[in-house]
C-alpha cells in the first residue's frame, strides 16, 4: 500500500465521517455518535500512516524529507491537524455536534489536495532554500495554528446558526447544539490556542529566514499577511479581555480571521509574489 | 494613585490599541498589493504618472520604512508602554497584597464557597486543615483575626497576572532589536568570481563599497542538480584571511552561512559565465596548470610550450552539462582537436607525451552580507512573547481561603476561593480539595 492510496482512502473516510456528524446534527441520531468518533479516529490513523508512508517513500527515493514541502503536502497536513485538534476538542467538551462544523474542513482540504490539477502529489526533492531543520518546525507550528483557526471558524459558524434558535421549540434542529455560552467559550479558547501557534509559526519563520537570507523580517507578502492575521486575532483577544466582546462579534471575527488565514496560506502564493512562491508548486 | 488626564488615558486606552491593530493591518495590505522597492519607472508604467506621483509623496514604494508607517509603529509602542505603566500598579497590588487581611464578608460572596462544621476546637481544625492544604501542594499562611477565628490563605502562581505585560514587553524588546538593527546593522551583497578574493561588499541601500576589515577568498562554487533538473545545492567554499594569514575555512550552502567577526555571509545567488577553467597536466612530468579560457581565444602555457583554445562548445543544459571542443598543439605534428565533456578527463596522446584535460564552468557566487547586532534582542523578545502568551492564556492565579471560627460551642469552617481565569478548572480543583478535607477523619466535617 503506498501513501497516495492511503491518503485517497483517508479522503473518503473523512467524507463518510462528515456525513455521519451532519446526520448526528440534522437527524439527531444519537446512536451514530460513537460511530462518527470511531470512523474519524480510523481516518486519522490511516491519514497518519499515509503521511508516515510518504515520508518513508521519499527516503526510498533517495531524496528523504518530511512531507511538508509543497502545497499538496501542506494541505494534507492541514487536514491532519484539523482532525487531531477536533478530536481533542470533542474529548474535552464531550460534544460531537461540533464535528459537523469541523471535519468537513478536513475533508475539503484533502479533496482539494487530491483533485486540484494545480498541485501534483508527486514526491519531489527539496530545493536548496527548503533544506533546513526549520522546515518541520515552521510548517508544523503554522499549521497547528491554521487548524485551530479552522475549527474556531467552524464553531463561529455554529454560534451564528445557533443564534437563530429562539428556544421556542425544544425539539428543534438547533436545540441539539450546545448552549451559546459554551460555543462562545470553545471558540475563544481555540482562538487562544491558535494564536500561540501562529505566533510560534511567525517566529520560527523569522528565525529560519535569518539563517537562510540574513534578515528575519523583510515584509514579504507572506510574512505581512501572517502579521495581518495576527493583528486580527490580537484585536479579537483585546476586545474580549477588556471590552467584553463575545458572542456574535467573536463568531464573526473567527470567520473573518480564518479568511485571512486562507489568504495567507493560499491566496498569497497565487495572487502575490514573494519569497514563499516556491510553495505554489 | 496617579493623577490621570484625558491625554494619558487616550494613550493608555484599548481603543487606541485596536486602532493601531486595524490601521497597521490595513496599511500592511497596501504594501502586499503594490510591489515594493521597484524602480520609479515601474510605478509610472503600471499606475500612470499621476498615481505614481501620489505614491511617491506617500512613500508607497517603500511604505514599510516610510515616515507614516514608522509613526504608526511608534504610536503602537507608546500605547503599549503607557497602558502597561497605567495598569501595572493595580496588578502589582493584586500580586503582592496581604490576602490574610481579606474581610470575611468578602469570602461570603465568593464562588465557589462551602460551609462545614466540625466537633473539634478551632486551633486543632486550623492545624489539620493547614496540613491537608500542604499535602495538596498549597502553602497556607495563617492569622488570628481580631473579630475571632482563624483565617488560612494560600495561593498559586500570583505572578501569572503579569503574563499579558510580559507579552507587551516582548513586543517592545523586538522593536528595540529592530531599531538596533536599523541603526547599527549592515546589509549588502557582493558577486565574486571563483578563485578571487574580496574585502568589501556593496551596501544594500547606498550601493556604496563597504570594507570588511578582512579578506575572503572564494575557492570554488559548485552547483548540483537532482535528476529532475531542479537544483540540489548551491555551495561556495570560502577561506577567510586576516592580514594575509588563513584563519578559517568553510563551505556555505543556502541554509548554512559563514559567521565571522559579527558578519554573516549567506549563499544568495550565482552567475554562470561563458568562461571555463581548463586544467592541463603533463602526464610524464606531472606538471599541471589551470587556465581561465574564453571560447575563441588562444592560450599559451609558456613553460610547457603548448597552445590551446576552445574552438566550439555546447552550452550547459539544465543539469549543467556542457561540451567543449578543444584545439591543442605542442608544436610537434598536427594539432589535436577533441571534445571535452564537463566533469570528465580526456587524455591526449602526443608523439612523446600525453596530456590530461579537465574543465569546469566558471561561476561567480552571489553572497549576502549581513551584520545585525539587533538579532539577539529580537530572538529574546520572541521567546519572551511565547512564554508570556502561554502564561497569559493558560495559567491562572488561584486563591483559597479557609475561615475557621467558633459559633455556639461548635467550630465552623468557611472555604472559599477563586481564580482570575479558567473558573471551571478552578472549581474542579476546589472540589477535589474539599473531598480531601471531608476524607480527613480527624476533622469529622459535616456540610452545613
Amino acid at each position: 500500500m503506498d501513501s497516495s492510496k492511503l491518503l485517497g482512502i483517508t479522503t473518503f473516510i473523512y467524507l463518510f465521517s462528515s456525513v455521519i456528524y451532519l446526520a448526528l446534527f440534522i437527524f439527531r441520531v444519537k446512536k451514530v455518535g460513537l460511530l462518527a468518533t470511531v470512523v474519524t479516529i480510523i481516518g486519522l490513523l490511516v491519514h497518519s500512516a499515509g503521511i508516515g508512508m510518504r515520508w518513508l517513500e521519499s527516503y526510498q527515493m533517495g531524496i528523504g524529507h518530511a512531507p511538508l514541502s509543497n502545497m499538496y503536502e501542506s494541505l494534507v497536513f492541514f487536514a491532519w491537524s484539523i482532525v487531531l485538534l477536533y478530536l481533542v476538542v470533542e474529548f474535552i467538551y464531550k460534544n460531537k455536534v461540533i464535528g459537523a462544523f469541523a471535519v468537513p474542513f478536513a475533508f475539503a482540504s484533502m479533496a482539494y489536495a487530491s483533485l486540484s490539477p494545480e498541485f501534483s502529489d508527486r514526491i519531489t526533492p527539496l530545493v536548496p532554500a527548503l533544506q533546513s531543520n526549520w522546515l518541520i518546525a515552521h510548517v508544523f507550528t503554522c499549521f497547528i495554528g491554521y487548524a485551530a483557526f479552522a475549527v474556531a471558524c467552524g464553531t463561529g459558524i455554529m454560534y451564528l446558526v445557533k443564534l437563530r434558535d429562539k428556544g421556542d421549540s425544544p425539539g428543534s434542529l438547533l436545540s441539539t447544539l450546545p448552549p451559546l455560552k459554551v460555543i462562545d467559550d470553545i471558540t475563544h479558547k481555540i482562538i487562544l490556542f491558535g494564536f500561540i501557534w501562529l505566533s510560534a509559526g511567525i517566529i520560527s519563520g523569522a528565525v529560519w529566514a535569518n539563517s537562510a537570507w540574513g534578515t528575519y523580517w523583510s515584509w514579504d507578502p507572506k510574512e505581512t499577511w501572517s502579521l495581518i492575521t495576527w493583528f486580527i486575532y490580537a484585536s479579537a483577544l483585546h476586545a474580549r479581555f477588556t471590552r467584553g466582546w463575545g458572542g456574535k462579534r467573536i463568531a464573526w471575527i473567527a470567520i473573518f480571521g480564518f479568511l485571512a488565514v486562507v489568504f495567507t496560506y493560499y491566496g498569497v502564493n497565487f495572487l502575490l509574489s514573494g519569497l514563499h512562491s516556491y510553495g505554489a508548486s | 494613585m496617579k493623577k490621570k488626564n484625558s491625554f494619558w488615558e487616550f494613550f493608555a486606552s484599548v481603543k487606541l490599541a485596536l486602532f493601531c491593530f486595524f490601521t497597521l493591518a490595513f496599511a500592511s495590505i497596501v504594501g502586499t498589493i503594490i510591489p515594493q522597492n521597484q524602480p520609479p519607472v515601474t510605478y509610472i508604467q503600471n499606475y500612470g504618472e499621476r498615481t505614481a506621483e501620489v505614491f511617491r509623496l506617500l512613500n508607497i514604494p517603500d511604505m514599510y520604512n516610510s515616515w507614516w508607517f514608522t509613526s504608526l509603529l511608534a504610536l503602537f509602542s507608546i500605547n503599549l508602554i503607557v497602558c502597561s505603566i497605567d495598569r501595572l500598579p493595580t496588578v502589582w497590588k493584586l500580586v503582592t497584597m496581604d490576602n490574610l487581611a481579606t474581610k470575611v464578608g468578602r469570602l461570603e460572596k465568593m464562588t465557589p464557597r462551602l460551609r462545614f462544621a466540625s466537633p473539634k476546637p478551632v486551633q486543632e481544625v486550623a492545624a489539620e486543615v493547614g496540613q491537608t492544604l500542604k499535602e495538596a501542594g498549597w502553602k497556607p499562611g495563617q492569622r488570628e483575626l481580631e473579630e475571632g477565628g482563624t483565617l488560612l490563605f494560600a495561593q498559586k502562581t500570583p505572578w501569572v497576572r503579569f503574563g499579558v505585560y510580559i507579552v507587551h514587553l516582548s513586543i517592545l524588546v523586538i522593536f528595540a532589536g529592530a531599531i538596533i538593527g536599523t541603526l547599527f546593522g549592515e546589509n549588502g551583497s557582493i558577486m565574486v568570481r571563483e578563485r578571487s578574493v574580496f574585502s568589501n561588499y556593496f551596501d544594500r541601500h547606498t550601493s556604496e563599497k563597504v570594507p570588511l576589515g578582512f579578506e575572503i577568498r572564494v575557492d570554488d562554487f559548485s552547483l548540483t542538480y537532482y535528476e529532475t533538473g531542479s537544483p540540489k545545492e548551491f555551495r561556495s567554499d570560502l577561506t577567510v584571511f586576516e592580514g594575509g594569514r588563513e584563519v578559517l575555512q568553510k563551505s556555505i550552502v543556502v541554509n548554512d552561512p559563514l559567521d565571522y567577526k559579527g558578519y554573516t555571509f549567506y549563499q544568495a545567488s550565482y552567475q554562470g559565465s561563458d568562461q571555463y577553467w581548463v586544467t592541463i597536466q603533463n602526464q610524464n612530468t606531472g606538471a599541471r596548470e589551470t587556465f581561465l579560457a574564453q571560447p575563441g581565444a588562444e592560450i599559451k602555457w609558456q613553460q610547457a610550450g603548448v597552445t590551446f583554445g576552445i574552438i566550439n562548445l555546447l552550452q550547459p543544459d539544465q543539469w549543467g552539462r556542457y561540451r567543449l571542443k578543444i584545439w591543442f598543439s605542442d608544436g610537434k605534428g598536427e594539432p589535436s582537436v577533441f571534445w571535452l565533456d564537463g566533469e570528465s578527463v580526456v587524455s591526449v596522446e602526443r608523439t612523446d607525451v600525453s596530456y590530461a584535460f579537465k574543465s569546469e564552468q566558471v561561476f561567480a557566487t552571489g553572497l549576502q552580507v549581513a551584520k545585525d547586532p539587533g538579532v539577539w534582542p529580537v530572538y529574546i523578545g520572541c521567546m519572551l512573547m511565547l512564554f508570556g502568551l502561554v502564561v497569559a492564556f493558560f495559567l491562572s492565579h488561584k486563591r483559597l481561603w479557609v475561615y475557621i471560627y467558633e459559633e455556639g460551642s461548635k467550630t465552623k469552617l468557611l472555604v472559599a476561593g477563586g481564580a482570575n481565569k479558567n473558573k471551571a478548572g478552578f472549581e474542579n480543583m476546589f472540589d477535589a480539595l474539599i473531598e480531601k478535607l471531608e476524607d480527613n477523619s480527624t476533622l469529622k466535617l459535616s456540610k452545613e
